[in-house]
């Protein structure tokens, strides 16, 4: 079948990390040159106003379905040839050169294309002209295990793992292909732990959890769901430039066995963690590391500091008390609100995409539904014809019943692109998610430094107190002198802190500040890329069938009025 | 002398005195009178003959509905065999009932409806055609109420005579529980195939409503999502605003254009189907009746030859009822002939109007298909134009 050697030819097209696997490309002899200079002058254009700072290229290029890439030049030295394995938009010549097989699109019906996911990976369609830097993921083989350890119930709790397998020629990876087996736990873990070292990143939201009750759908819908959701995550993460080099992330995908999980994620023993880590200067003991307390208060545990903390944001936003820093980034505000327009925006228009790819749908199934019975109309007439006129009428019914045929596979092959297309919306509708983490990491931040402002602010009136009524005791207090001294110890430690959490906010505001301009440049050649594919799709089905139509009322031009 | 529906027969005009003959009716100008639940719609009948039967060259006329529902069924009555043409459905849901395309929709059925009637050889020579095209207002009016009691009632004579002799003979003989039905293998296959004809086509026409319906739906669809792109385009700036805004702009201006095919796609595609579904009803109908008529000429072929019997016996009796019989048997004998000659006038009828039936079937529905396949491209060229348009401006974009 034609889909399965493209299929093929594709995936050997991916493993180029050498110049002579490169010259074994396939070809695609179906898609003409113009269609390429087309894309490449698309392409071309991108790439002027690919920032010189970022990250080189990646490519995640689309593994399964050809249409997505429809072009891979024979011309492989030339680097911008590589950036065709992107998910390109075809081009309208490419529609009729192509032969289109229904069973392309089996993935058409709601369900997400894997391959789509790589065209709204990070820097897809941003091209560099010189390092050629891909990392390529798949997600595969689902697998039921059973956890032998740690199982209450005889028998034991059985999970599904997935085969990870990632094919890169990124330096900081020091290989080029790994697979390993990871559970969905393991991926929360990775999300979470993410979440921690990049705060202030938009970081591409994880795969919800959503355990479906009472078996809705089978457990294989369920399963092949989910893997496509996970691959579709993890090549969101290796399209972020710095998250693809991260220790969370290589750890992930390359070593063997095994991750541990999160220590133990019910809450009371997380309340238990929390008690015996308590920042120990907010109850007026000794130290913990400042870097500890800098991180974000994390339900569970922490609880005091969260208590503390929102105490704090009462009274900053009652104003009662002056905090030493506010948010006063005027720039970042007027930012915010105009992402929040956007998120509006896009969240209706994402909606409408779907309504839009509905009503192709439906028409597609009614033309269909209409073809398949005039032909069946058409072969009783025939069966049954004891005139000549009632021949010619089949004959006239046919011609109708298979342009009908046709045109419904027209608006089905249509929509599978314009899902593809318009996914672009639904995306960056999820990436908001991400921005909202991101700011709100920042917010956290922020408020950390001023709780530490006014911990410190406390502290230092206390021990002036302190220090005020000892002096009056006549040859020192000497129990006073030493909550003194703790106090003073104290001060220190929060003095630390109160720098350390500043520094983090500073870092996390940098982070905010390069991620927007980041996501401001992609968006905007992905939007725009978004558009043309979505345009060229549309003219290119059109053209086919008008012409198809066309041909029919030619054949029938004998009965118009005007002819008679 | 087939005519074209809707065209005067041959291109000759009618003033000239030596031409051949014409009819032509349109059925124009609906307009709502009355208030309330008495509201109707009325239509201009205008007819352009040179029979020397009608009062002049051109009537105009105002009829409403059930004017036409009368002219049907005096037809129907009057013209066994012939297929009739249909009539648009009577019932329409309340608040559909005045809406523009509904009107339009009837209206358009209706002057196929007169104009088939006036190229029918046989049909347009009728009487009552003419009192429909030509008679006063008033007229109609008293027609149309007084005769929709007469057709409840039987024809007196005939029927009594029948129902008299069917009560004194047999069971047995006249196998009351079998209906009495046609040997005729030509005819059985005709009446199978017009039964499944009407499967096919009723769900034929059944979605050719709901690709109408799609058109609408997919036209609303662009409508909102040209809206909500513009919005987006507002949010966004530079290239990706301006970008969004023509998208959007395209998408509105295409809905128009789906919504435009919609409407030809119902009135020349779904209509038309539509239309062939009751000529088929008709000719359904028109089998009852030739059912009924051989139905009748056999059981009065029956009861006159049982009456024969009888009166030998009472001749060879010298019975003095014998005269009274033999009146009887007369009457009878008549009846039974005319019954005969009524049924065979159907049964060549029929096989006529077969024949023009399917011909005329395969030029209407050559001509739906037509403008069916022409509505299609010409929508799918002028979306296809419209996007193509936007090509060059999002390439401009791209770069800057």
């Amino acid at each position: 079948m034609m889909m399965d050697s493209e299929n093929q030819g594709f995936e050997e097209a991916q493993l180029y990390s050498s110049r002579d696997q490169m010259e074994n490309l396939v070809v695609k002899e179906q898609l003409s040159s113009k269609s390429f200079s087309n894309y490449r002058s698309a392409m071309s254009s991108l790439s002027e106003t690919h920032h010189p700072l970022s990250p080189p290229t990646i490519l995640t290029p689309a593994d399964s379905d050809p249409l997505l890439a429809p072009t891979i030049d024979r011309d492989v030295r030339n680097p911008k040839a590589s950036d065709r394995l992107f998910s390109e938009p075809l081009h309208f010549s490419d529609v009729n050169s192509v032969p289109f097989d229904g069973n392309s699109f089996s993935d058409v019906n709601g369900v997400e294309s894997p391959s789509k996911s790589s065209e709204s990976s990070g820097g897809l369609s941003r091209s560099s002209s010189s390092n050629l830097e891909y990392i390529q993921i798949t997600v595969s083989n689902p697998q039921k295990e059973q956890d032998v350890s740690n199982s209450i119930v005889p028998g034991g709790n059985s999970y599904i793992t997935y085969l990870i397998t990632t094919r890169t020629n990124m330096a900081e990876f020091g290989g080029s292909e790994y697979s390993v087996r990871r559970r969905f736990k393991d991926v929360v873990t990775l999300s979470e732990r993410l979440a921690e070292s990049y705060r202030g990143f938009f970081i591409p939201p994880r795969p919800d959890k959503s355990v479906v009750e009472g078996q809705v759908m089978h457990k294989q819908e369920f399963v092949e769901q989910r893997r496509m959701a996970l691959e579709k995550y993890l090549r969101k993460l290796a399209g972020h430039p710095v998250i693809r080099k991260s220790d969370e992330f290589k750890v992930f995908l390359q070593v063997q066995g095994r991750l541990p999980l999160p220590t133990t994620t019910d809450v009371a023993s997380r309340m238990l963690d929390g008690a015996v880590k308590l920042p120990k200067q907010l109850l007026s003991e000794s130290a913990i590391a400042p870097q500890e307390v800098v991180q974000p208060a994390k339900g569970g545990r922490d609880l005091l500091r969260l208590f503390k903390e929102l105490k704090q944001s009462v009274t900053n936003d009652w104003g009662s008390s002056k905090p030493a820093v506010i948010e006063e980034d005027k720039k970042f505000l007027e930012k915010k609100e105009k992402l929040r327009d956007l998120e509006q925006q896009l969240s209706a228009a994402s909606q409408q995409a779907e309504l839009l790819v509905k009503a192709q749908q439906d028409m597609a199934e009614t033309l269909g539904e209409l073809g398949l019975t005039l032909i069946k109309l058409t072969k009783f007439e025939h069966e049954e014809a004891v005139f000549n006129c009632q021949r010619v009428r089949a004959a006239d019914t046919k011609n109708v019943a298979t342009a009908a045929v046709k045109a419904s596979r027209c608006y089905r092959e249509l929509n599978a692109q314009t899902v593809k297309h318009l996914d672009v919306l639904h995306d960056y509708l999820g990436l908001m998610l991400a921005v909202h983490g991101a700011f709100s990491e920042r917010s956290s931040a922020l408020l950390t430094e001023q709780t530490l402002l006014s911990d410190l602010s406390s502290l230092k009136s206390r021990a002036e107190k302190l220090e005020a009524a000892s002096s009056k005791v006549f040859g020192g207090d000497i129990a006073r002198i030493q909550k003194l001294e703790q106090l003073k110890e104290s001060i220190r430690t929060t003095e630390d802190a109160k720098n350390v959490a500043m520094r983090e906010y500073e870092r996390i505001k940098e982070n905010n500040r390069s991620e927007l301009e980041r996501f401001d440049r992609e968006r905007q050649a992905d939007f725009l890329s978004m558009m043309k594919g979505f345009v060229t799709n549309q003219v290119g089905y059109a053209e086919k069938m008008s012409h198809v139509w066309a041909k029919v009322a030619e054949e029938t031009s004998s009965y118009s009025k005007e002819n008679n | 002398m087939e005519q074209e529906r809707g065209l005067p027969g041959s291109s000759l005009s009618p003033r000239s005195p030596s031409s051949q003959p014409y009819l032509s009716v349109s059925v124009t100008d609906p307009v709502k009178l009355g208030n309330g639940v008495q509201a109707y719609i009325s239509y201009r009948v205008i007819t352009k003959t040179n029979f020397p039967e009608y009062q002049g060259p051109e009537k105009i006329v105002i009829r409403r509905y059930s004017d036409f529902v009368w002219l049907h069924a005096r037809l129907f009555e009057k013209y066994k065999g012939i297929f009739i043409p249909s009539l648009p459905e009577k019932n329409a849901v309340e608040k559909f009932r005045f809406s523009a395309e509904f009107i339009e929709m009837r209206r358009q059925a209706l002057d196929i409806f007169v104009n088939r009637i006036a190229s029918h050889q046989e049909l347009q020579q009728s009487e009552d055609l003419r009192t429909f095209l030509q008679a006063e207002e008033e007229t109609m009016e008293r027609l149309r109420s007084h005769d929709s009691g007469i057709f409840k009632k039987k024809p007196a004579d005939l029927m009594q005579i029948f129902k008299d002799v069917q009560s004194k003979v047999s069971d047995i003989v006249l196998g009351k529980e079998k209906p009495v039905e046609e040997s005729n293998p030509e005819y059985e296959k005709l009446k199978h195939y017009i039964f499944e004809l009407e499967n096919h086509l009723t769900e034929a026409q059944k979605h050719a409503y709901r690709l109408v319906k799609r058109h609408r739906e997919l036209g609303q669809a662009l409508l909102d999502f040209g809206k909500a792109a513009k919005l987006l385009g507002a949010c966004e700036e530079k290239a990706v605003g301006k970008g969004f805004s023509e998208l959007g702009a395209k998408s509105e201006m295409l809905s128009n254009k789906l919504q435009t095919e919609a409407h030809q796609l119902l009135m020349n595609f779904e209509e038309p189907l539509k239309d062939y579904v009751r000529t088929v009803q008709s000719i359904k109908a028109t089998i009852a009746e030739r059912a009924n008529a051989f139905r009748q000429q056999c059981e009065l072929a029956e009861t006159t030859k049982l009456k024969e019997i009888n009166l030998d016996k009472l001749m060879l009796m010298r019975s003095d009822k014998a005269a009274e019989a033999e009146m009887e048997y007369k009457e009878l004998k008549a009846a039974s002939e005319e019954a005969t000659r009524k049924f065979e006038t159907i049964v060549a009828l029929m096989h006529q109007e077969t024949i023009r039936f399917q011909e005329q079937k395969t030029l209407d529905m050559g001509l739906a298909f037509h403008e069916f396949a022409k509505g299609q491209a010409r929508l799918a060229s002028g979306v296809a134009d419209a996007w193509r348009s936007l090509l060059p401006k999002l390439e401009a974009l791209s770069v800057s």
